[in-house]
């Protein structure tokens, strides 16, 4: 019998089953952001119980709020600064090297092919793009992560998604994944890893790989897992040359994380993407979705265009693409808030952030900010925002607020009409 | 261990999600403490203030399919514990929050619909309680002079957990 790519990963890192049915697993990489991690650290110091398994294993970022809004905020990320420097955590990010945390520790070469990820933060299944086993967890789990370096889980089952088709024009991995979700429901992969397969998947980039597991937990999903190859491999090359002699030596390598032929699945759900529209949520609820088409003219009094969901480099060049020489309609603002500063960087070195000042957007630095209502474009009651982020949920950025997700093109086209718009027109 | 069980809530509505149960504003509280008014704050069902007496005295809470979506922020299952709320009874839970609960000494605990749609009945009752015997996997259901009990299901891990006071603990020991 074959495996699937996180039976695989499970049976190389388990430490033993306490119980049938749980499974406690060595990990890889223990990421850490300033929301969730504070009241482990101060759990673990409470407990006398300071230290960390492995401070080369552990990656820390304040990203959630930063700059600090306030003196909670501050306060959080100091404990968060403190304890990375007390324990010698080289690889802390803070002011000027600090970014969205789904965004930041791909771009550092932090995810490999076979790893197991754990992170206080719902968010973390954005890392299985690299065929990697990853899943957010809470605080407690974050805790016994950071001292012990290990985590149960009970084994998921694995939904397979056999993704196959070009991309119609206007249409990207965002379309697919929201598509996914409304056709499977919120809680359509609870317990499952979504594993990615077909001929869509292998064409896509590697940030739209991240886009598309980033919102596996939208459906409920533990991890979201694309299959490695050489697009993986060539995304880590700058990284891993130094462990192999040639992009295929890695490949072949990455390759033994690749699902089995004949692993056995939950079930297989057939997805063509070919005659697919830009979708868009129209509710509460990640699961409610409706094409462009339906959606079109629906007025709205914000754009947002970042998060860990679509603020990477190959996102500002959709929007930037769609909105060169347009100006923002005089109903909406714009914020746009690239994901980390080497995207920034390049964004306006590719004059990107031109266009999206020149269209009257507002560029902030890198922060989650706003997706999550804490800051950057938090919205007021009754305000309607089009976003580029991942979850709708009532209040979400804002309290009486109400989002619709979608793509950055459909963001972008909907920033010029000042009302959901079709990306498509102006491609 | 922990005694599980008085005064019920009930939220009778699927996928209520982290963000209703704790906004994520005031995930930049320090202590745990510090999020008890918040509770609920967000949710809206008909009859339901997250201010009243109902809420204030509930010690279990009972709901629909997918309770816990959303956030891994184990804020919620925190603002629980702080309102002295340390049971969740539901037809499925998000799997996050499900784990944050055992870790947290806490009890998540499924039944089926069938169940649940008798559980509801009490909803109007005014001294609806529930009793939660984790051991023998059972909870029992009372409230306008009837009362019956059902059983349950809960992983043999999630049950050490909750013996242990959770996970820190007995991952530090056997680990």
């Amino acid at each position: 019998m074959g495996k699937t790519t996180a039976e695989k990963i499970f049976d190389a890192h388990l430490v033993n089953e306490p119980f049938p049915g749980t499974k406690v697993l060595r990990l890889d990489a223990v990421l850490c952001h300033e929301i969730t991690t504070p009241i482990a650290i101060d759990d673990l110091i409470r407990r006398d119980k300071d230290r960390v398994f492995d401070p080369t294993k552990i990656k820390a970022v304040i990203d959630h709020v930063t700059p600090s809004k306030d003196t909670k905020t501050a306060t959080q990320a100091k404990i968060l600064r403190d304890w990375a420097r007390r324990h010698d955590i080289k690889d802390f990010f803070d002011i000027g090297a600090n970014g969205v945390c789904h965004a930041l520790f791909p771009e550092r070469g932090f995810i490999r092919p076979g790893y197991t990820v754990i992170m206080g933060d719902s968010h973390t299944c954005t890392h299985g793009a690299f065929g990697a086993f990853a899943a957010g967890i809470g605080t407690t789990d974050l805790e016994v992560g950071i001292l012990k370096g290990v985590c149960a889980f009970r084994q998921p089952k694995t939904i397979k998604f056999n993704v196959t088709g070009t991309l119609p024009k206007g249409v990207y991995a965002k379309d697919v994944i929201l598509h996914i979700i409304g056709k499977i429901g919120v809680n359509g992969a609870t317990d499952r890893v979504m594993e990615f397969h077909g001929s869509t998947i292998d064409a896509m980039t590697m940030e739209s790989r991240m886009t598309l597991c980033n919102m596996a937990i939208e459906a409920g999903g533990t991890s979201g897992i694309c299959q490695p190859d050489m697009t993986t491999v060539d995304y880590l090359w700058p990284f891993i040359q130094g462990e192999f002699a040639t992009k295929e030596a890695a490949l072949a390598d990455y390759s033994q994380w690749r699902a089995d032929a004949d692993a056995e699945y939950d079930q297989t759900i057939e997805i063509d993407v070919t005659t697919m529209e830009p979708t868009i949520t129209f509710g509460y609820k990640p699961d409610q979705v409706k094409t462009v088409t339906e959606l079109a003219g629906t007025p709205l009094d914000q754009i947002y265009i970042g998060s860990c969901t679509n603020g990477r480099i190959e996102d500002l060049r959709i929007a930037a693409q769609i909105l060169k020489g347009h100006r923002l309609a005089p109903n909406v603002r714009g914020i746009l808030s690239p994901a980390t500063p080497k995207i920034q960087q390049q964004a306006i070195h590719e004059g990107l952030i031109d266009i999206f000042m020149e269209a009257g957007f507002c560029v902030t630095n890198p922060t989650c900010g706003a997706c999550l209502g804490m800051s950057n474009g938090v919205l007021a009651e009754g305000e309607v925002c089009a976003s580029t982020t991942n979850r709708n949920f009532m209040g979400r950025m804002g309290k009486g607020g109400m989002v619709h997700l979608m793509s950055p093109a459909t963001a972008a086209a909907s920033a010029i009409e000042g009302k959901i718009a079709d990306p498509r027109k102006y491609l | 261990m922990k005694t599980f069980g008085g005064p019920v809530l009930f939220l009778d509505r699927g996928d209520i999600n982290t963000d209703e149960i704790i906004p994520a504003k005031y995930l930049t509280e320090i202590t745990k403490e510090d999020l008890k008014p918040y509770i609920l704050e967000d949710l809206k069902l008909p009859g339901f203030d997250p201010k009243d007496e109902k809420t204030q005295n509930a010690r279990v809470i009972v709901s629909r399919a997918n309770f816990g979506c959303g956030s891994s922020r184990e804020h919620a299952p925190w603002v629980f514990e702080v309102n002295s709320i340390t049971a969740v009874i539901a037809e499925s839970f998000a799997r996050i929050f499900r784990q944050n609960m055992f870790n947290c000494g806490m009890a998540a605990i499924e039944l089926p619909a069938a169940d649940l749609d008798q559980i509801f009945s009490h909803a109007g009752d005014k001294d609806a309680t529930m009793s939660i015997n984790i051991e023998a996997g059972t909870l029992t259901m009372s409230g306008g002079g009837a009362q019956k009990t059902f059983s349950f299901e809960i992983s043999p891990f999630d049950k050490a957990l909750v013996l242990a006071g959770g996970w820190v603990d007995y991952a530090d020991q056997k680990y």
